[in-house]
């Protein structure tokens, strides 16, 4: 079937500047005056020479002749009974940003938390990650945390802000407190709450989240009578539609969802059936990618849509959209029918009225106690955009006399931020909690900074009757405290914040035995297994209804806010992890941008991507079209990237930019000034919620240019047989049903000239293979791209576990990125509006007959008895022979001193920016993991399996005298992992998961180039998408 | 050569003889240790089956034959006596390191006197003997000079030394006189003795070298002006004379000599950088492990309890320490010395680890008072190198000595070994993993049946080598 697959523009056309770079090794030409004029005519004067000479001979004198630096070695006082020195212990504890709670275990060696792992034991995430969970850790030792409380900017200490407070407060009078904080999921910080508010009465708790979910509370309350948002089953849909719910990326609880979407997505090969995603978007999501079908459509569409839906299913005529949309929403009402009671539809919308109709559907396609589930309620997302909008109003009034804030930061993410700028200026007492110097912490008179989440006791009821707990895993950094401990204190409470968590658990769960066991294990679940529905309130659809068809018809374009997957609403901003990490679907890097189709790139930037020079000049070259945006009476001016997949009519802009330079080095351009372009002020507020899309936009073309760090283009290499188009396969289930066989008959006709599949290893080569008769161990992944969605969760605790350096924006912009893992963004079909996506993690795949082995002149890599492709960075002279000669592209140079490894410090001035320099802060490489070397410059590096893992397994089999067993070991990436693609172990070990998972998908199974034969130790279980037709 | 037949058959006799002396070992029997037959044999052995044509060679073949193996045995036999010798004094050192060097050193009084003069001041090998083997028993015998000998070190008893053979103590003294030879020669006296040793078979090379090359060069000049006089004779003119020095092939042999030389000295220089072998600080306590490890017999885990769990094997934090302290508050042991030779005040060393912990005696003691003791570390691997002690006390099971030398008979801790991946590596290729007894290699099925079936010999069984224990990322990643 081979579809063309196609990562960028020029690949797709074939241009010149494509194949160009497919035969260039690295992006750029070598720095040398040399490569201009020949190598043996450049002028190195004799002086210069002498010069050098004379420096390094010097250099080597004075190094040689140094003395041996005396080393100290100082054992612990009183050594605690479970430490040991060296050995890394894991507490489990819990994730809370914003109202978002993850139970996970933070893995502490020598008193620093090192990494974040899931914890297995969670029935909510089942010990997946996400990319912002993983790099949360990194959060902990960010040199822009606020070290000490202030008032006025001024360092003060605990008892004089304490004196001072108390005092403000006693003068307030009557006049009401606000406490103003994101949506609380801890009972017990509730409770404080309420007691703070019992002795001032007239005050009141205003929850308010950055990304509002008033729209779905709001509605289920009419629908169901109740203002919470339900459990959703995905795992038990066959058919899941979500109008522009990006429920695997950012919306609700992307990893709760990435784990059940994954278990339908999951291939029998004896008997394949799998569940359908049917995706409405106008803006290309993660979720979106890897829908089976994706429907385009306006933002101002999306209730006509969901009301059209509620028709089709219904059995009535489908109005109100057009002909394309029509036949879209006729196939997917077919689908859904067909499958009552094992189907769900969600929406990402924040429009009651959408959200009404929504439910309207469920309830008709029965999905109440099968797909979505009212016996356990979600905790995380509480804030009603009406309540804010009413306090920003008391505010302006002077009715509020304190105002305490804790998380929200409606200063930078309230539509209308400027008008609550004015009013909490109008308040007497304004108190911040806020962990870094925010945009809102910066108009507070007092800053109390709270702990980190790793520093804090804590606790969280993610849904009715899962709770789960956090225990500090760290003493704290800095000159802060948890802000509980601060409301307890300005009370006049005796006891603090541990001791009130302590005795709520003792009392709940039943004693303090289970507090310390329920602590122990992080998490506690009371909650009961049978699926429960809610009773349906009809009435409110048919006004829900009317006032979508009230809607106006829009034809300007639109635009559309979403949130990155890394970044969210803006959490990630300050973290360089997250900044680093490419956008799954723009594989853009340490930017916002605005979203183009490529027929509005026709139009507005005069870029024809089908004509090849026009779509090179685009496409090779970092800057891109600064395009003025104009809406809601706010100008910014955005680069512009050309995403297929993009309605023609709607320009998307990623919310979380433009933030103040206090929040970090990472949250500011290299310039000084902010990163990117805030988008949350295009938002506005429509019936009651906030809008999130907006029906007209300007835009114009400036004509000026601005560099964008895209990972899209790099590593792209051809190699002598052929190009790299056939590292991935696809196939459609219609096709897997009719001919199982057919991968394997393709990989038959790939190796057909070297012997067939059976003879291929042997005869593949002139050399005999010795990796066949080793004894022990062989390590092998194999990752199912059907399970994978491309969240990037790996490439982030990839990042943690492997010391592996951020390079920063200008670094990025020269190819000189250094994930060892990145993930391969392929679009496949001709249809450049709405291409089909596939995600392909891609990391060294441990050829045993490895190209790079036998190109090292110092033989710096090499492979082991285990199957592993060595690198030896000590030995590295940094020829990048090995880099060249990998067909893969997974190689790594360190180009420059990125980890501040070299002695000579000035290695790293001037070359690079200030984001790389506070990476190597103190502080900052308190993260990094001990048992993992940190590369200097001019050494190549690799994924490396995770070899201390590998070694760490076998020692505590070994220590316990027994095989190494899969539960051993899970590598970083595999551990990270919210849908268990990535398989890990011994393939040896014919009961390993590993065996079972190659042995159990002989269909599926592939090797990316196999016909290289470089035999490479990573597998894949080809891509299956659900749909019946097939326009190969 | 012609030689008549009379010639042959002496030496047909001859040739008897050295087979006899072959068959009973005769000819090697005072070099019992070294087992030099089997590889001559081995020599024979190809010679016949590479030449089998030589069978058929004349008479006078099968002389030279038979001559040609005489100086072989001959020469063989006289390099094995070169090498025995210096095989003993280094066996001589050895012996000297593991059994004396706690209490004596060659030209230092420790515990026991300086060694150097020993023949002089014992001249009854036999007492010296038994003095050795069991210094009590000596005693009571009444001997004067051991008695004075007792008395002038305190009365400080002598270990018993039964299981040295009279052999090895005769190495060892040979050992010490060498030693003390060397040190009074060397105008540093802090020379180590593997040096000193060095520099007795180098100066003799050296010397032998400088003759030879003399004789060579004499002779090249022989040869050169022989041929200028014959050129003259036949009447062939020759270039004009110029001096040595001048010549461009001795510069450019004298060139390679020092390049080769040079770059020699230079990589061992380098080589050795970073390298601390006997590196023994003054530490902030002077502890010993002689008095904890080897007198009172402490176990090593009782105060590294990291050694058996994880990578480090911890030096032990102050409130391990005061587990005993608390209780032994003085010093009442042998008397014990430091490097320089000055005694110790082990009761004074315990106030200062008081002082550390924050304990005034006669009072409770209160654990949080303590602070850290900051020691000096000894052993620095580079940070590349991972190393876990877990992998190698518990499941490899090497004994603590292999790596830290004889820790229970050093007072302040040195390096015993210079921790190069050199040595490391040596030790990974000759050691065996547990492999029968530790059910993780019960997956090495392969391995396992080569030993059954004998294809792997089960004496040296399965060494960490095999099992890839000398690859790269099994330390460095």
């Amino acid at each position: 079937m081979s579809k063309q697959h196609w990562q960028s523009f020029g690949e797709l056309n074939n241009s010149d500047a494509y194949k160009q770079s497919v035969n260039d090794e690295f992006q750029e030409q070598l720095p040398m005056e040399a490569a201009d004029n020949g190598f043996l005519q450049t002028k190195t004067p004799r002086r210069d020479f002498l010069k050098y000479l004379g420096f390094s001979t010097a250099a080597a004198t004075i190094a040689a002749s140094c003395e041996i630096p005396v080393r100290k070695a100082i054992p612990f006082a009183n050594k605690p009974e479970d430490i040991v020195p060296g050995t890394a212990n894991y507490y489990a504890t819990t994730y809370i940003q914003d109202g978002d709670a993850v139970s996970i275990l933070a893995k502490v060696r020598d008193g620093r938390p090192i990494k974040i792992e899931g914890n297995d034991l969670s029935p909510i995430t089942k010990g997946g990650t996400s990319a912002r969970v993983q790099a949360s850790v990194l959060d902990l030792y960010d040199t822009a945390r606020l070290r000490f409380p202030t008032i006025e900017n001024k360092e003060v200490t605990f008892e004089e802000v304490d004196k001072a407070i108390a005092a403000e407060i006693t003068s307030l009078g009557a006049a009401p407190i606000v406490i103003l904080t994101s949506t609380i999921v801890s009972p017990s910080t509730k409770e404080v709450i309420a007691q703070f508010l019992a002795k001032h009465p007239g005050s009141k708790h205003v929850e308010y989240d950055a990304v509002s979910y008033s729209g779905i509370l709001l509605a289920n309350q009419a629908s169901y009578g109740k203002k919470a948002i339900p459990s959703y089953r995905f795992d038990n849909a066959k058919v899941i539609v979500s109008l522009a719910a990006d429920f695997l990326g950012t919306w609700l609880s992307p990893i709760e969802f990435s784990k059940q979407y994954a278990t339908g997505k999951k291939i029998d090969e004896k008997n394949p059936e799998m569940s359908k995603h049917i995706q409405f978007e106008s803006v290309a999501s993660l979720t979106g990618s890897n829908a089976d079908e994706r429907f385009l459509h306006r933002p101002s569409e999306t209730g006509a849509i969901a009301v059209a839906l509620l028709a089709a299913v219904n059995g009535q005529s489908v109005s109100g959209v057009n002909e394309e949309l029509k036949k879209a929403i006729t196939k997917t009402a077919k689908e859904l029918v067909e499958n009552k009671g094992k189907s769900l539809v969600v929406s990402g919308s924040n429009d009651v009225n959408v959200q009404i109709v929504v439910n309207a559907i469920n309830e008709t396609l029965q999905s109440g106690g099968k797909t979505i589930d009212w016996s356990a309620i979600y905790n995380t997302k509480q804030g009603v955009d009406a309540e804010f909008a009413t306090l920003v109003d008391e505010l302006n009034a002077g009715k509020v006399g304190g105002l305490f804030v804790f998380g929200a930061n409606p200063a930078y993410n309230w539509n209308q931020s400027k008008k609550f700028v004015e009013g909490i200026k109008k308040a007497k007492l304004t108190v911040s909690f806020n962990g870094k110097a925010d945009e809102t912490t910066q108009l507070c008179k007092y800053v109390v900074p709270t702990h980190h989440f790793l520093e804090s006791w804590g606790d969280a009821e993610i849904k009715t009757g899962h709770y789960s707990f956090q225990q500090p895993t760290i003493n704290p950094l800095f000159k802060t405290r948890q802000w509980q401990d601060s409301l307890l204190k300005w009370n006049g409470a005796d006891s603090d914040y541990q001791k009130i968590v302590k005795q709520y658990w003792s009392t709940k769960l039943g004693g303090e035995t289970a507090y310390e066991k329920a602590l122990q294990e992080g998490l506690s679940t009371t909650g009961t297994a049978s699926l429960v529905g809610a009773s349906f309130n009809v009435s409110s659809v048919a006004a829900a209804t009317s006032a979508i068809g009230a809607y106006p018809k829009v034809t300007t374009t639109e635009l559309y806010l979403y949130q990155k997957v890394a970044i969210g609403a803006g959490e990630g901003a300050s973290n360089p992890w997250l900044q680093e990490m490419p956008d799954p679907v723009t594989k853009a890097t340490w930017d916002n941008y605005l979203v183009v189709s490529p027929a509005l790139a026709k139009t507005l930037l005069k870029i024809d991507l089908t004509n090849n020079g026009q779509a090179d000049a685009y496409e090779v070259k970092p800057p891109k079209h600064v395009v003025k945006i104009t809406a809601n009476g706010i100008t910014v001016q955005l680069p512009a990237l050309i995403i297929p997949g993009t309605h023609p009519d709607t320009v998307g802009i990623a919310l979380g930019y433009g933030r103040v330079k206090e929040l970090g080095k990472s949250a500011t351009a290299d310039d000084g000034n902010p990163l990117g372009a805030n988008a949350f002020p295009f938002a506005s507020i429509l019936n009651g919620t906030v809008s999130y899309s907006i029906n007209k936009v300007d835009l114009s073309d400036t004509g000026d240019k601005y560099p964008v760090a895209l990972t899209q283009t790099h590593n792209i290499y051809n190699t002598a047989q052929g190009n790299r188009t056939e590292v991935m396969k696809e196939l459609t289930l219609a096709e897997y049903k009719a001919k199982p066989t057919e991968i394997l008959e393709e990989r038959e006709e790939e190796v057909k000239p070297y012997g067939g599949l059976k003879n291929f290893q042997a005869q593949g080569t002139i050399y005999p293979n010795s990796m066949n008769d080793r004894p022990g161990i062989k390590w092998g992944m194999s990752i199912d791209l059907n399970s994978c969605t491309g969240c990037g969760a790996c490439v982030v605790a990839c990042t943690a576990e492997n010391n592996v350096s951020v390079v920063g924006k200008p670094e990025v912009l020269r190819g000189h990125e250094m994930h060892w893992l990145r993930i391969d963004r392929y679009y496949s079909g001709e249809d450049l509006d709405n291409p089909k996506v596939v995600f392909q993690p891609l990391m060294c795949q441990h050829c045993d007959n490895a190209p790079c082995e036998n190109v090292c002149p110092v033989a710096a890599t090499n492979h082991s008895s285990e199957g592993l492709n060595q690198m030896t960075y000590n030995r590295c002279i940094g020829t990048r022979y090995c880099a060249n000669n990998c067909p893969y592209k997974v190689r790594r140079f360190n180009w420059a001193d990125y980890s501040g490894a070299d002695s000579f410090p000035d290695n790293q001035k001037e070359v690079l920016n200030d984001v790389v320099l506070d990476m190597n802060d103190d502080l900052t490489r308190m993260v990094l993991n001990p048992d993992v070397t940190v590369r200097s410059r001019g050494v190549i590096e690799k994924c490396s399996f995770c070899v201390q893992r590998l070694q760490a397994s076998k020692l505590s089999a070994k220590k316990e005298s027994r095989p190494l067993a899969d539960s051993d070991l899970k590598v970083a990436c595999q551990q990270s992992c919210p849908t268990n693609a990535i398989v890990f172990g011994n393939a040896n070990d014919k009961h390993s998961a590993i065996t079972a998972h190659r042995m159990d998908n002989p269909n599926r199974l592939f090797l990316s180039l196999e016909q290289l034969h470089v035999l490479p130790n990573v597998t894949y279980l080809a891509k299956v998408r659900n749909i019946e037709e097939e326009k190969a | 050569m012609i030689f008549n037949k009379n010639d042959i058959n002496k030496l047909a006799k001859l040739n008897k003889i050295i087979v006899k002396a072959n068959n009973h070992q005769l000819f090697l029997k005072k070099f019992d240790k070294f087992d030099y037959l089997s590889p001559l044999s081995h020599i024979f052995a190809t010679r016949k089956g590479i030449f089998p044509h030589l069978k058929q060679l004349t008479v006078n073949m099968a002389f030279v034959k038979n001559f040609a193996r005489l100086i072989q045995i001959l020469s063989i036999a006289m390099l094995v006596n070169l090498f025995s010798n210096q095989l003993l004094a280094q066996d001589g050192k050895a012996l000297f390191s593991q059994n004396c060097a706690a209490c004596h050193a060659v030209n230092k009084k420790l515990t026991g006197p300086a060694l150097a003069g020993v023949e002089e001041r014992w001249p009854d090998k036999a007492k010296l003997h038994a003095w050795i083997h069991n210094s009590a028993a000596f005693l009571k015998t009444g001997d004067a000079y051991a008695n004075k000998l007792y008395n002038e070190y305190n009365k400080t008893a002598m270990n018993l030394f039964p299981q040295l053979t009279d052999k090895e103590i005769d190495a060892i003294v040979g050992y010490v006189n060498t030693a003390a030879k060397a040190a009074s020669a060397a105008p540093a006296a802090g020379a180590s003795e593997a040096k000193v040793q060095e520099a007795d078979n180098s100066l003799l090379f050296g010397l032998l070298t400088l003759v030879l090359a003399v004789i060579a060069l004499v002779l090249l000049q022989v040869n050169s002006n022989l041929k200028k006089l014959a050129d003259e004779k036949e009447g062939i003119k020759s270039p004009e004379a110029f001096p040595f020095w001048r010549n461009k092939s001795y510069l450019a042999f004298a060139a390679v000599i020092l390049f080769l030389a040079g770059g020699y000295m230079t990589t061992r220089g380098a080589i050795g950088l970073g390298r601390s072998k006997d590196y023994q600080p003054v530490q902030p306590i002077f502890y010993s492990h002689k008095v904890h490890a080897g007198v009172n017999q402490i176990n090593c885990q009782y105060c590294h309890i990291g050694v058996y769990q994880g990578k480090q094997a911890t030096i032990p934090s102050v409130n391990i320490c005061m587990n005993c302290h608390l209780a032994i508050n003085e010093y009442k042991g042998e008397k014990i010395y430091n490097e320089e030779g000055t005694e110790v005040n082990g009761t004074a060393e315990i106030k200062k680890l008081y002082k550390y912990a924050g304990f005034e005696e006669g009072k409770p003691w209160d654990a949080s008072k303590a602070t850290p003791i900051e020691w000096v570390r000894i052993h620095n691997l580079p940070d590349h190198v991972y190393f876990n002690h877990s992998q190698h006390v518990k499941v490899g099971q090497v004994a603590c000595q292999t790596c830290h030398g004889e820790i229970q008979k050093m007072g302040e801790v040195k390096q015993f070994t210079d921790l190069s991946m050199g040595w490391c590596i040596n030790c990974h290729r000759e050691t065996k993993v547990q492999f029968k007894d530790n059910g993780f290699y019960s997956i090495y099925e392969k391995y396992h049946a080569d030993l059954k079936n004998g294809k792997l010999d089960s004496t040296k069984g399965v060494t960490v080598e095999m099992i890839g224990g000398t690859e790269c990322q099994k330390c460095h990643y």
